[in-house]
């Protein structure tokens, strides 16, 4: 491995400071869980490590209606907090099955974001969850919706000498339910052939969709956000034929490749059958969240 | 381990953890995993690489409580850390009851995934006594065997859990 510097920063300003001195040649350091793996395969070489896990903004886990995650916060802090199981059951799904109890351990949901892997499993609810994330730079602080994070695959928004804050996901309104599922060809601690996150608010019956969300894993360059298919929804009962035409839409919004992992085709298929999945999951979850 | 030129440049830093018990300095390399840092810089070689990648969890350490795979984590951050590695789990002068279930269920044919299954068995007991079939299973599923099938280890896991229940 070329060898760098490690400078754990201990404040935002430190951080932003070291990625501006030495631009493409810092990276900021969550879990490491990504970072080493590709620093040991020479992807790219690095002169400075920030390792980010003692700034206190980063590590924020918060609760207070909305959910506020700070970028380096580990997974297993995430799904161990009953509050946030109850409260936000779709990041759940996805906070635990990203890799094993060791990745848990250590990897961040605000990494998973900055990896901007198609596949990955962290980034699709965030964004049916309306998630919205901090940048903050030498020049100042941004905002930005989940959606717009991801760029290209292991691209993103992020300027010279800017990093990753927080996401927030604001408070769920009455009748919102959602939920991510993925398909693998094993039972746990592989990438996702395709995966689905949606998200519903339902009417005060329970039976009609007000609106929905819809996004889409490992079926094109970023994880897409299927507007089309979310807005096919508005108005419409919540009934299986409703999700089945849903499928349909957002399989158009796809643009999967074929590759080690699985065919076009599969990708196709599959979007519809896990878009069909969530939206009943979704419905299931925002019935019981009245 | 063969530094290049520039690597032998590089700025060791001073770290202070408690290593098996026992209060540990040394010095860190920060392009070393914690992986390497165990094995080639405190001679600690029970813990054992695999893959090197995070899929096999060969080199399964506790950290704080948690399980973690050490080729994915700096030798630098251990700084401050509590770290269990397999040669603190059995007792002085005795085996662990996972290491004895393991010898007695035949868990293990060549031993490289071994020490990896058994600090996270460990980390699983502790915080869940009676953790079952399924939830071992599932625990378990970042730490990859080649050899045996997995049920001789699920067994040898219950069996353990059994016993000191």
């Amino acid at each position: 491995m070329h060898p760098y510097q490690y400078i754990p920063a201990t404040n935002i300003t430190e951080a932003v400071s070291m990625l501006a001195r030495y631009g493409h040649r810092a990276r900021i350091m969550a879990g490491g869980t990504d970072l080493l793996v590709q620093l040991r395969g020479e992807r790219y070489e690095l002169d400075a490590v920030v390792d980010a896990k003692a700034i206190p903004e980063l590590m924020e886990l918060t609760l207070d209606g909305g959910l506020t995650i700070g970028a380096a916060v580990p997974c297993y802090q995430v799904y161990e907090d009953g509050a946030i199981v109850a409260a936000f059951p779709g990041i759940i799904d996805a906070a635990s099955l990203i890799g094993g109890i060791q990745i848990q351990s250590r990897a961040s949901l605000g990494g998973n974001l900055c990896n901007a892997t198609p596949s990955a499993d962290g980034i699709c609810p965030l964004i049916v969850y309306s998630g919205v994330v901090t940048l903050t730079g030498v020049e100042g602080t941004r905002t930005m919706p989940v959606e717009e994070f991801a760029t290209g695959p292991g691209r993103n928004a992020l300027g010279h000498g800017e990093m990753l804050i927080k996401i927030h996901l604001p408070k769920p309104v009455d009748h919102f339910g959602a939920a991510y599922q993925r398909f693998i060809p094993r039972n746990e601690m592989d990438i996702a052939v395709a995966g689905v996150a949606s998200a519903v608010t339902l009417d005060a019956s329970g039976e009609k969709i007000e609106s929905a969300r819809i996004a889409l894993a490992a079926v094109g360059p970023i994880p897409i956000f299927a507007k089309q298919a979310s807005d096919s929804l508005a108005g419409q009962p919540a009934t299986e034929e409703s999700f089945a035409k849903a499928g349909e839409i957002a399989s158009t919004e796809a643009s999967p490749i074929s590759d080690m992992r699985g065919t076009i085709e599969q990708r196709l298929h599959l979007v519809g059958v896990l878009t069909r999945r969530t939206l009943a999951q979704a419905v299931q979850r925002a019935r019981g969240n009245a | 381990m063969t530094l290049t030129p520039e690597q032998s440049f590089v700025r060791r830093v001073a770290v202070q953890c408690t290593l098996n018990g026992q209060p540990t300095e040394f010095l860190a390399a920060p392009y070393l995993s914690l992986l390497e840092t165990l094995r080639e810089t405190l001679g600690l070689t029970g813990t054992k690489e695999g893959c090197n990648d995070g899929n096999c969890g060969a080199c399964t350490v506790n950290v704080n409580g948690r399980i973690v795979d050490a080729c994915l984590m700096l030798g630098v951050e251990a700084e401050g850390k509590t770290i269990e590695t397999i040669e603190g789990v059995a007792p002085a002068g005795g085996l662990h009851p996972l290491q004895q279930a393991f010898l007695e269920e035949a868990a293990l044919q060549c031993g490289i995934c071994t020490p990896g299954f058994l600090v996270s068995a460990k980390a699983l007991l502790e915080a869940e006594p009676d953790a079952s079939e399924q939830r071992i299973r599932l625990w378990l599923a970042g730490n990859l065997c080649r050899c045996t099938g997995y049920d001789k280890i699920i067994r040898a896991v219950e069996k353990a859990r059994d016993q000191t229940k």
